[in-house]
């Protein structure tokens, strides 16, 4: 269902983890926004995100959905990163999902995320790995 | 404003209704509500309804449901707030009453959820997730509550075994309930010993794919007067509704449910009441871990204390103040956009007397909270018999 502009129109953020820091009050949002949700400013600078966080929270789908079948079991996380910004994504690498665990140190790695059978598309994006 | 009073309800049995289609199911549940009120004619009718497009291929059904009906001509409006479209459809509606535009609405809620197979269905509920930064992923709805429980579990210590506490209670009010899609009663063995859907959350935690459809006739005192009915008076009071943050990342707390929160504390502030004074309540326990969250959110227990609440029986059919008598979504089912009407339509049920074996004895006041996407959106809204 992510149509081939979609998918394009995200690259700067699923390949770079390009995020916008505001530069009224300093915070930095991932994804960018029109709008700082902090203090009302429009005005932004890209900036990359860091790529090292720990797990605040952790799931492992068994019933994906459709597009992601093939991956279940699917251990996602929210990884906190040192920036203090909060990113969902997938966990890769994991011999045993039952490792994951909150407050677990994480780094990100450019992955293969998904694969759309419709379209055809192949979905890059980062993985946090044990760090 | 001016008071607002429940003069009728229609529910049909929920449940895999693939003999029924989305207009069938909702001129039946609004059919019955009128008749129930003993109105012909409505000013406005309200729907709530989640995604017909995704689940039905149909959208347009301010149109289409007000001429199924043959009230072509009325003024109609679908809304949308996921799974809180039904509870939006009566904050409008109420809105519509209170504010003078309209003097009686008719107030629906309806999906037709089985007419897809399970991917779809789960993928139409995904996009009321932040489908580029969170369903992009693969997580599903299941996923995110199963997010938020792993830190209510690390913060305050609840277990799969409490979880599981709250599917019992709801099956066991579900059996008592005629409408309910599942008559089951379930042990906490039974929870546990369930599939995994989506770690702590076993399929037993989660509610199920309904279709269905609810409705209520709303009115002011007066027009509710005329009709002229033996029930007695029951009032909406207090009318919250509130929004939070669409993803989790952005979520400061993630133990609890900020939108559910300033939901209630809108609709207390309106109806001047306070959690401790209510006799029934009716949440959206989509999954176990969200009627836990819910039920502290709209201050019926602190933080952290609404496991042990359950596994106390303080939610209990019988219990301090009974949570989900009707099975809630759990086991009544969960048709998206019908479930806030049902709410609401189970808590005038209850403050008429009409509850049957499901009755909480005396109960003069209520509530009913409804809830989109994972806490996105929420209403809440507090029902008072008229002294």
């Amino acid at each position: 269902m992510i149509s081939p502009a979609r998918s394009w129109r995200e690259f700067p953020q699923r390949y770079r983890l390009e995020a916008a820091r505001c530069e009224g009050c300093e915070k930095v949002l991932y994804p960018p926004r029109v709008v700082c949700p902090d203090c009302g400013g429009c005005t932004f600078e890209t900036t990359p995100l860091p790529r090292e966080g720990k797990v605040v929270t952790f799931t492992v789908v068994r019933v994906p959905p459709a597009g992601y079948t093939e991956q279940s079991p699917l251990p996602i996380a929210l990884v906190e990163l040192t920036n203090g910004v909060k990113v969902m994504m997938q966990v890769g690498d994991l011999a045993d999902p039952e490792e994951l665990e909150i407050g677990m140190p994480v780094r990100l790695e450019f992955r293969r995320v998904a694969w759309d059978g419709e379209a055809g598309l192949i979905f890059y994006g980062h993985k946090a790995v044990k760090g | 404003m001016r008071d607002v009073a429940v003069v009728g309800i229609g529910m049909i049995d929920f449940g895999e209704l693939w003999e029924k289609s989305l207009r069938t199911m909702w001129a039946e549940a609004a059919l019955a509500a009128l008749t129930d009120a003993g109105v012909d004619s409505v000013d406005m009718v309200t729907i709530g309804c989640m995604s017909p497009g995704l689940f039905a291929g149909q959208e347009h059904l301010a149109s289409l449901l007000a001429d199924e009906l043959g009230m072509a001509g009325v003024p109609a409006a679908r809304v949308e707030s996921a799974c809180a479209s039904g509870g939006l459809a009566l904050r409008m509606a109420f809105a519509e009453v209170a504010g003078g535009l309209s003097d009686t609405v008719l107030v629906t809620g309806v999906e037709k959820m089985t007419d897809v197979d399970g991917a779809d269905a789960t993928f139409a509920l995904g996009t009321a997730a932040d489908q580029e930064w969170e369903g992009f992923h693969g997580i599903t709805f299941p996923g995110l509550y199963a997010m938020l429980a792993q830190v209510h579990m690390q913060r305050h210590g609840t277990t799969s075994e409490q979880l599981a506490a709250v599917a019992v209670k709801n099956h066991a009010n579900g059996l008592l309930n005629p409408h309910a899609q599942y008559h089951l009663k379930v042990s906490v063995e039974d929870v546990l010993a369930s599939t995994m859907v989506a770690d702590p959350l076993h399929l037993l935690d989660c509610s199920p794919v309904t279709d269905g459809a609810a409705a209520l006739v709303i009115t002011t005192v007066e027009q509710a007067r005329e009709l002229g009915s033996e029930r007695p008076m029951v009032k909406i009071t207090g009318s919250g509704l509130a929004t939070d943050t669409m993803a989790l990342a952005n979520r400061n707390d993630l133990s609890q449910l900020d939108g559910v929160r300033l939901a209630a504390e809108r609709a207390y502030a309106m109806a001047g009441r306070k959690p401790e004074e209510l006799h029934v309540v009716e949440v959206h326990d989509c999954f176990t871990i969200a009627e836990i969250m819910t039920t502290e959110a709209i201050g019926l227990f602190d933080p952290g204390f609404g496991a042990s609440a359950v596994d106390k029986g303080l939610t209990s059919l019988h219990g301090k103040i009974p949570v989900n008598p009707s099975g809630g979504l759990k086991s009544k089912g969960h048709p998206v956009g019908a479930t806030g009407v049902a709410q609401v339509a189970e808590i005038a049920t209850q403050l008429w007397g009409e509850a049957g074996q499901r009755q909480v004895e005396g109960a003069t006041i209520g509530l009913a909270q409804n809830m989109g996407g994972s806490g996105g959106s929420s209403t809440v809204h507090i029902l008072e018999v008229a002294s």
